[in-house]
């Protein structure tokens, strides 16, 4: 649409699969007459020869030839609507029709603002009570958020965070919590096709004063703050954004469960390390939340144990190489680590990042090193560059230490850790004392 | 009769949509240079080559240029500053 504006005429080519998604950037970025052109999915893996069967063939949304429709895109006349584009406002009526209980939750329902769990209906009166658990004006703006780079952003406000905490059942002394999620400016509801979900991190004294677990299930539905406070995050990334619909604005092919909540409070108190906030700069007693990217994948160990080395390099070569690891790690196995001469969480994530090595033609055939990383290197960015020009068998770094995060939580009935997709890349931790 | 109640619309504010126009398309792409944009997405660098390949068949008086951003899913005013200024149109894929 940029080249559009630029005045050179174009057109934009995409899977099947995305044109409901296509057709409704363009209407929302107020060119809904933007020329589209479709070929079957997948594109990836396809011979040469399977791809020009797309071009010689037939558009699956059009059904008429795919070269067809891409010349006359580039070519037939503009008519009156081409011309003008559209503009329009949407409206968000502050409050809905009243009605009864039973329809208003099946109106919730129709119109994904749920995440298919009951909700409470956010009355004016439970608002209300929500919202005495914040200094700020309910008009006051949060922030905004988008479920992807080309769509547009929405604005939250205080009153918008507070009903959808209500809705997610949280308790107004959590708000000021669930406001730093929504004014880290990252959506819990990303609309790639990878199926992200965030996970968050509280630290400080809010923890305690609001009853977070950092102990037993911490990451688990075992906590009515942190369960209630990651589901808000979610519900207010779906509503806050316009929206988290299969096919229009969410596209993850597989989903994901930590998109349900995955919110839960560092054991700072019994960790020998460090706690996260304290290492990004913030004081000991300042309340934050950090938000963690990714959420593909989880991995699993116990220990350290003699073979340590090896299970954490197996771990860190199998997962996403474009998506850095949060480790949550019981305070037995931090502590069994310091034995180990790790006495900090820095010490460790160096290691990590040293030894987890690959080699370069592995590293590179990642989907998405390919997509995401390779043009960065062919632009000379560095540490990618260097990579790009290893030989195919010669061992290269999948990890920066920036990439790599540890937090400790758990109850101690096991020595367990865990490695989620949880890359720190938006250097998202925001206060939670500055929406108190 | 079920009581009857007011609720919160949970949604957010979204911007108000303006109107842009399309660019004016020329009769034909006989002597024109079309750019062949590579969004980056895995393996659509080869499906633009077959399209290039597709143009030099069926339409060989149509100039083909490939060209690519520096990143995916990245703005790249360069890049647009230059298809504006060398280009008379633009196929951009295969992306989302």
């Amino acid at each position: 649409m940029g080249l559009e504006q630029a005045g050179v005429p174009s057109v934009a080519l995409h899977t099947h699969v995305f044109a409901r998604l296509a057709q409704s950037v363009a209407r929302a970025n107020g060119m809904p007459r933007t020329r589209q052109a479709y070929v079957p999915q997948p594109i990836v893996d396809l011979s040469p020869d399977q791809l020009r069967g797309y071009i010689d063939g037939t558009d699956p949304i059009s059904r008429r030839p795919f070269m067809q429709g891409v010349i006359e895109a580039l070519t037939k006349p503009l008519d009156e609507d081409d011309l003008k584009g559209l503009t329009f406002e949407r409206s968000t009526p502050r409050l809905l029709d009243r009605d009864t209980e039973d329809n208003l939750q099946q109106l919730f329902i129709s119109n994904n603002w749920t995440d298919f769990l009951p909700i409470i209906l956010p009355t004016e009166e439970r608002v209300a009570a929500m919202l005495k658990g914040t200094s700020h004006s309910p008009d006051k703006v949060v922030g905004r958020l988008r479920p992807t780079s080309f769509r547009e952003f929405w604005e939250l406000t205080v009153e918008k965070v507070a009903v959808n905490a209500v809705m997610a059942g949280a308790k107004p002394e959590y708000l000021p919590v669930i406001l730093a999620h929504a004014a880290s400016g990252v959506t819990a509801r990303s609309s790639s096709t990878t199926s992200l979900a965030m996970t968050s991190v509280v630290n400080g004294p809010i923890r305690n004063e609001i009853g977070m677990s950092s102990g037993i299930g911490a990451m688990g539905p075992y906590n009515h703050a942190n369960v209630t406070i990651g589901r808000a995050y979610n519900l207010l990334s779906v509503n806050g954004q316009g929206g988290s619909v299969p096919g229009d604005t969410y596209m993850g092919t597989l989903g994901n469960a930590y998109n349900y909540s995955a919110t839960f409070a560092e054991a700072e108190e019994r960790s020998p390390w460090q706690p996260f906030h304290v290492q990004k700069g913030f004081k000991p007693s300042d309340s934050t939340v950090s938000i963690f990217f990714g959420g593909r994948y989880t991995a699993s160990g116990f220990g350290p144990r003699a073979t340590w080395k090896e299970k954490m390099i197996r771990c860190l070569t199998s997962i996403d190489h474009n998506q850095g690891p949060l480790l949550v790690m019981d305070p037995i196995v931090a502590r069994l680590f310091v034995d180990l001469g790790f006495d900090s969480k820095e010490k460790l994530i160096d290691w990590c990042a040293e030894n987890a090595q690959m080699p370069a033609r592995d590293y590179w055939d990642d989907q998405w090193v390919q997509t995401l990383t390779h043009p960065l290197a062919v632009a000379g960015v560095e540490p990618f560059a260097s990579k790009l020009k290893a030989k195919p068998e010669e061992m290269v770094k999948l990890f920066e230490p920036e990439d790599i995060s540890i937090v400790v939580a758990g109850g101690e009935t096991q020595g367990a850790w865990r490695m989620i997709g949880g890359a720190y890349r938006n250097k998202a931790t925001v206060s939670v004392d500055a929406w108190r | 009769m079920a009581e009857k109640l007011t609720v919160f619309n949970p949604t957010g504010y979204p911007p108000k949509v303006v109107g842009k126009r399309l660019a004016s398309r020329p009769q034909s792409l006989d002597g024109k240079t079309l750019y062949l944009v590579d969004c980056l997405f895995d393996n659509s660098e080869a499906f633009m080559d077959q399209l290039r390949r597709w143009f030099a068949e069926h339409l060989p008086t149509v100039n083909t240029r490939m060209i690519k951003p520096r990143e995916s899913w990245v703005d790249d005013p360069d890049m647009r500053a230059k298809v504006a200024a060398d280009g008379d149109a633009a196929i951009l894929g295969v992306g989302l």
